[in-house]
């Protein structure tokens, strides 16, 4: 589904991600740790089309397309989602019209009838069940005066709605206290699908223990350092970073 | 809404101040050999305040005043500080007759799309400042309420008028005011008695024809403990290039409550000058809201006066410009009794070369003590050529109060545009749904629901088109 091949991406002069070769097959998890800095964040930006970030090098496939030809609205359109770290407020566009809209730009893009206001909200109904917000959030402005575990939480309702057949999540865990982390734990794990996968990016490998990951890389100075399968995560609660960071900065010595 | 800058209004506008000092010159007795203009536009105003049509004398002698104020004080300059970014250079050199009274082609069909309820509102149609009993409707407002024609009021004798017309409206102070005040003729007169409660909006609509000026005069005075809800709306059916020179006067009694719409939704072409000032009795409360999105060259004057003891105002408004529309808005706050909150919100959204002015002044006596002001304006330029000067000003001279102003500039927001597109929502989109949630703050607080309605879609509508231009 997803080859990434020595991608390189920066801000201005900084390189961030040197050289991430990764591939992702239908139906797996992947999770991408890694100490803080390590380009994680970035590489899910990438993956997205945040065009504050450039690519200086390397390719990235999608379903046998050119990934970064796609604007980021054509990448969703084509089912990549990504649940942000910081899910950015909206004043006064409410989350029923904001979702809506990207629901439907997205039927559109694929050739399918636009849904009305009342057949969505039969739609979404079951979604905010998942993720255990109340039907009136949608009616509130896009994330604001949204608590940090409520920001979280739509987006995990987000990708419930849209459907993504690559879900990437930038650190859904981080500010989650054990309930928001259930919730947002089940809420990706009953999307699972041997058609979808799923990149799981975070700093923690408590998240990992309610969402179980088939692969596990680890990111160090903009380069997968190690990759193995769930216990590695286990294997970095115990031990942290610092033992693999060496490893990085060595391997981009040599480089 | 990234906030690229705070403007404080330092910026200068070389054009218009070498217009403004020409025009000074010649307007002071045609002394400057830079007189290009014949008729002086000052002189023609003059010819057609001679022609006036008759009144009582106490209305003559208004008239005069006004008349001879305008003379004095002229045309303002962008010396002058409140008229600083704007020129009135393009109304000042124009002749503008005395627009010609009577309905023309105006139908009461045309005009269905100016309405904001399907059921109807009690309406009272103006055209080129004049009343037209045709075109306007009537609903049953209840006992103590008193709408009708100025014009019809004062030939009647009404005699609360004279008590209160030119009283509130500064026209020693405003130049256009005064204009306005030469001019009085027609406009709307409401009463409320005592503990009258207008449950039906009262909608004032003002429709201009040809190429000429109006001067409409609304005068609306509320009893104690009285209740309403005002519309005045400026619209046109063709876009033709009229001036509109429009004054109300408010007066609220005590513990009264006022809400007031001002809709300026003038013609592209149009020169609109509308000034509303209000006087406010002890714990009177006033609710304002002006649109603005007409006219090429356009001011709006929102001036309160808190008199009496724990009154409250609340002036929200909105500035959309494009092209080349320059839109200005000025409110000013007297805080002169104690005890009194203030509200101010102020948006502006400016594309194409357009430029829009917000000018917004508390000024807190020294016996206004507790006061509670909040002044903001925040502005968003679509494009680079946009432009817009903001200056909050305040002014305290009591010791114990809270006061809080600012301003802000700003662009559409990148990372609330990358969230929308990495949604499938694409650029054009997403740029219509920001513009439109950031004008949409300031409209959610119309109260009145049918109005909110009507707005936010034709604000939509507006951000629609040109996102698909």
């Amino acid at each position: 589904m997803l080859e990434i091949n020595d991608l390189h991406a920066g801000i201005g002069d900084r390189e961030i991600l040197r050289g991430i070769t990764l591939r992702v097959n239908a139906g797996e998890i992947h999770a991408v740790m890694g100490p803080n800095g390590s380009g994680k964040s970035t590489l899910a930006q990438v993956l997205a089309g945040n065009p504050s970030y450039e690519v200086t090098r390397g390719t990235v496939s999608y379903n046998g397309q050119n990934l970064l030809e796609m604007d980021p609205e054509v990448r969703a359109q084509n089912g990549i989602f990504l649940a942000f770290q910081y899910p950015v407020e909206i004043p006064g566009v409410s989350n029923a019209y904001f979702l809506r809209s990207a629901y439907n730009e997205i039927r559109k893009a694929n050739g399918q009838e636009e849904v009305d206001p009342l057949e969505f909200l039969d739609l979404v109904e079951e979604k905010l069940k998942l993720v255990d917000m109340d039907e009136s959030m949608l009616s509130r402005s896009v994330n604001q005066g949204f608590s940090g575990g409520e920001k979280k939480r739509n987006e995990i309702f987000q990708m419930a709605v849209l459907s993504p057949r690559l879900a990437i999540l930038d650190e859904t865990d981080s500010g989650l206290d054990i309930d928001a982390l259930r919730i947002v734990a089940e809420g990706v794990n009953k999307l699972r699908s041997p058609e979808n996968a799923t990149i799981v990016v975070t700093h923690y490998q408590r998240l990992l223990n309610y969402i179980v990951p088939d692969y596990v890389h680890v990111l160090a100075n903009g380069r997968i350092v190690k990759s193995g399968g769930k216990e590695l995560a286990l294997e970095l609660e115990e031990k942290g970073y610092d033992w693999l960071q060496g490893a990085g900065a060595g391997a981009g010595a040599v480089a | 809404m990234s906030e690229v800058a705070t403007l404080n209004g330092a910026r200068e506008n070389p054009a218009a101040a070498t217009d403004g000092a020409a025009r000074d010159a010649a307007g002071k007795g045609g002394a400057s050999s830079v007189t290009t203009r014949a008729p002086n536009s000052i002189e023609v105003y003059r010819e057609d305040f001679e022609r006036k049509i008759t009144g009582p004398d106490w209305l003559q002698a208004l008239r005069k005043q006004g008349m001879t104020r305008f003379q004095t004080l002229g045309f303002p300059t962008t010396k002058n500080e409140d008229w600083h970014f704007t020129s009135v250079a393009p109304i000042a050199e124009r002749t503008f007759r005395l627009a010609s009274i009577g309905v023309g082609g105006v139908k009461r069909a045309d005009l269905a799309r100016f309405d904001f309820d399907e059921n109807g509102w009690h309406t009272l149609v103006f055209v080129n400042g004049a009343f037209s009993e045709d075109l306007s409707s009537n609903v049953p407002l209840g006992n103590g309420v008193g709408v009708s024609s100025l014009a019809r009021a004062i030939k009647s004798g009404t005699a609360s008028i004279e008590r209160h017309l030119g009283k509130i409206a500064a026209f020693e102070q405003h130049t256009f005011t005064a204009l306005n005040t030469a001019f009085i003729n027609d406009g709307a007169l409401i009463e409320l008695a005592a503990d009258a409660i207008v449950e039906q909006p009262i909608h004032l609509v003002f429709v201009s024809e040809g190429e000429g000026v109006s001067h409409p005069r609304n005068l609306i005075v509320t009893g104690r403990h009285s209740r309403a809800t005002v519309i005045e709306s400026y619209v046109s059916l063709r876009d033709s290039a009229y001036f509109t020179n429009a004054v109300t006067e408010i007066s609220l009694g005590e513990g009264a409550h006022l809400d007031h719409y001002k809709l300026q939704r003038e013609s592209e072409k149009a020169f609109h000058v509308g000034t509303v000032q209000i006087r406010e009795a002890r714990d009177s409360q006033l609710h304002s809201f002006s649109l603005a999105v007409g006219g090429s060259l356009a001011r709006t004057n929102i001036y309160t006066s808190l008199d009496g003891d724990a009154a409250t105002c609340t002036l929200n408004g909105l500035y959309l410009t494009d092209g080349t529309q320059h839109v200005d808005n000025q409110t000013s706050i007297e805080h002169i009794a104690p005890n009194c909150p203030s509200h101010e919100l102020y948006k502006g959204v400016l594309d194409g070369r357009s430029h829009g002015v917000f000018n917004g002044k508390v000024y807190v006596h020294p016996e206004a003590q507790k006061t509670d002001g909040k002044q903001s304006n925040n502005n968003l330029l679509l494009s680079p050529t946009a432009r817009v000067d903001t200056k909050p000003q305040l002014e305290i001279f009591a010791d114990d109060v809270k006061c809080t102003h600012g301003a802000t500039v700003g662009r559409l927001d990148d990372l609330a545009m990358f969230y929308l597109n990495s949604r499938g929502i694409g650029p054009e989109t997403a740029r219509m749904l920001l513009t439109y949630a950031f004008a949409a703050d300031v409209l959610e607080t119309i109260e009145l629901e049918p109005l909110k309605v009507q707005l936010e879609k034709m604000v939509l509508a507006r951000f629609a088109n040109e996102a698909v231009a």
